[in-house]
């Protein structure tokens, strides 16, 4: 159905090291193997809604039809600080403690 | 006793005759679990203490009341119910990992609105289920924590991404059980496990506090062994939720009393598309068996097309993943969980398939695309439902697989989805009933309707069943 030439052309590997990048995943060199020629095989099949037409068609981005949804603007009991910080593995004073995002 | 034989409605008379107790019917659930669960792995979590400790509390409560029995149940209708929830639910204080290694520790600080309203009608949560990681699956195969199996035979595979729920009910671990069903996560195991299983409307039921897969297709339903219980579960699941902005306000109607009521002149439509030839030859049978039967009951069987379904999986692949890539997003290990290193390989590929159609440069020609095409899928469905009440198909294109056998080949896998997942593209409800067993593996037909058509399609389910 799928033929081999067409489906590795569709991504190349640097392609899915940038997108790994981008998505802040680590990959070896066999995942990148391994994802290339499957993410490439998906993106291929996909090619099958080159035929459609869709002039003057709008997007779905939704499908309930509602609305600005909004309520009520009033401040509500919320979690406490140590149930917020119960699931992290490091926090200090309090706080979420993360490595250093700027440079000295 | 044995949880084989009964249902929850059977269960309520039961503990309305004082035939046996809350207690009884826990240790009954949890003996089952460990006799069964080593090898299924339908559970990834069991609340042991909990849930004996709440049965006792509730047996004490149904002595102190006996003379408002029946008022208790109408307040509490599962009232001591062994039931299952994913785990993609957050549960306060119970462990909730989404079948993930990157959630492998992680106990969230509240409920989500559905276990709530599980809780408050009484239900005793036996524990979690295990799933395909973060709901990505059609087997079950894809979880962190190994594969459910399906108890009709082990060496198959159950179904996904709701795995152990489907299994722990069919299995006779609980009465009932709650999922998640994004492309058809609730109705492929209820069809690979012989059981009922809904997807509701989109907006019926709240999402909130649930892990988000694909937030535009995500709905929560749920499985029964029967129609009448798993209407029972919609009526308390659904309803408006401040917390979930999507949610209907539209009223809840009494599924359970309403689905009794006879239909006349059904009008039920069969899409040409979903009987082509990659339909396995023996499901094909079995699904004219149940057309016949409908017809048997005074049904109009009507031919219709739904000219743009062979697009709908390439639709689904492309706008799912998107919503995928941005929802896992929150994963960074900082707050909870372990850091993203930790994700299977599904995830990945859902993730970076998901970042390449959302980026800059094809955004258009992927994203965009996948969601005109959508609006074409819907606007069939409109059309057809012009035309007819509800729409019958098969559930899946073929029977219960083995396990491992498409694990080394995600687009095989992602077929497998076919039938299902143009009623989440759509926003329409979908119920998974059984349709006989093919060489001792089960195969379900599905019912399809309108949006907020559920009623309809418990009444024709249930007239069905009183008929078969």
């Amino acid at each position: 159905m799928l033929k081999t030439k067409k489906q590795n052309s569709k991504l190349s590997q640097k392609e899915v090291e940038h997108v790994a990048k981008l998505a802040n995943l680590t990959l070896n060199s066999s995942d990148l193997e391994k994802f290339q020629k499957q993410l490439s095989e998906i993106l291929n099949y996909a090619e099958i809604l080159k035929e459609v037409d869709i002039k003057d068609v709008e997007p779905t981005s939704q499908v309930t039809s509602l609305e600005n949804i909004t309520h009520i603007d009033k401040a509500e009991v919320s979690l406490t600080q140590k149930e917020t910080l119960s699931g992290s593995k490091n926090t200090y004073n309090g706080l979420f403690k993360i490595k250093r995002v700027l440079d000295k | 006793m044995d949880l084989k034989e009964l249902t929850i409605q059977k269960t309520q008379t039961g503990l309305k005759n004082k035939s046996f107790s809350s207690v009884e019917l826990v240790k009954s659930s949890l003996e089952q679990i460990k006799k069964e669960n080593k090898d299924l792995n339908a559970f990834l979590t069991v609340c042991e203490k909990e849930a004996l400790d709440q049965a006792e509390k509730i047996d004490t409560k149904i002595q102190r009341y006996y003379k408002d029995i029946k008022t208790l149940f109408l307040e509490c209708p599962l009232l001591g119910m062994p039931v299952a929830i994913k785990d993609n639910f957050c549960t306060k204080d119970i462990k909730t990992t989404a079948g993930s290694k990157v959630l492998a520790d992680y106990s969230p600080v509240y409920d989500a609105t559905v276990v709530d309203k599980i809780k408050q009608a009484g239900a005793i949560i036996i524990g979690k289920t295990n799933l395909d990681a973060w709901a990505h699956g059609s087997s079950g195969e894809n979880s962190d924590f190994g594969p459910t199996k399906n108890p009709f035979d082990r060496n198959f595979v159950p179904g996904g991404s709701s795995s152990g729920s489907a299994v722990a009910v069919a299995s006779n671990m609980v009465l009932g059980a709650i999922g998640t069903d994004t492309g058809g996560s609730i109705r492929q195991p209820a069809s690979f496990c012989n059981i009922v299983g809904l997807k509701p409307t989109y907006g019926r039921v709240s999402r909130y506090g649930v892990i988000a897969m694909a937030s535009s297709l995500d709905t929560v339903g749920c499985f029964g062994k029967d129609v009448i219980d798993t209407a029972l579960l919609l009526k308390i699941m659904a309803g408006h939720d401040d917390y979930d902005a999507t949610t209907s306000i539209l009223s809840v109607p009494d599924y359970p009393e309403e689905m009794k009521k006879e239909i006349k002149d059904l009008k039920i439509g069969l899409p040409k598309e979903y009987f082509t030839s990659g339909l396995d030859k023996e499901i094909k049978e079995k699904i004219e068996k149940v057309i016949k039967n409908f017809e048997k009951m005074g049904a109009k069987i009507i031919e219709i097309s739904l000219p743009h379904t062979q697009y709908a999986l390439a639709v689904y692949y492309i706008i799912q993943p998107s919503e995928v890539s941005s929802n896992l997003a929150r994963y960074d290990g900082i707050r909870y969980g372990f850091d993203r290193s930790q994700f299977g390989d599904e995830a990945k590929r859902r993730i970076m398939l998901g970042t390449f159609t959302l980026s800059s440069g094809y955004y258009d020609a992927y994203y965009l695309k996948a969601m005109k095409v959508r609006t074409l899928i819907k606007k069939d469905f409109e059309e057809a439902f012009k035309k007819v009440d509800i729409l019958l198909t098969p559930v899946s294109p073929s029977l219960p697989f083995k396990i491992g056998e498409k694990t080394q080949d995600p687009l095989k896998m992602y077929l497998s989805d076919i039938f299902t997942v143009t009623a989440n593209l759509a926003g329409i409800p979908g119920l998974s009933l059984p349709a006989g067993l093919v060489d001792n593996l089960p195969v379900g037909f599905q019912l399809l309707g309108p949006q907020f058509s559920e009623e309809k399609l418990f009444q024709a389910a249930y007239q069905y069943k009183q008929n078969e």
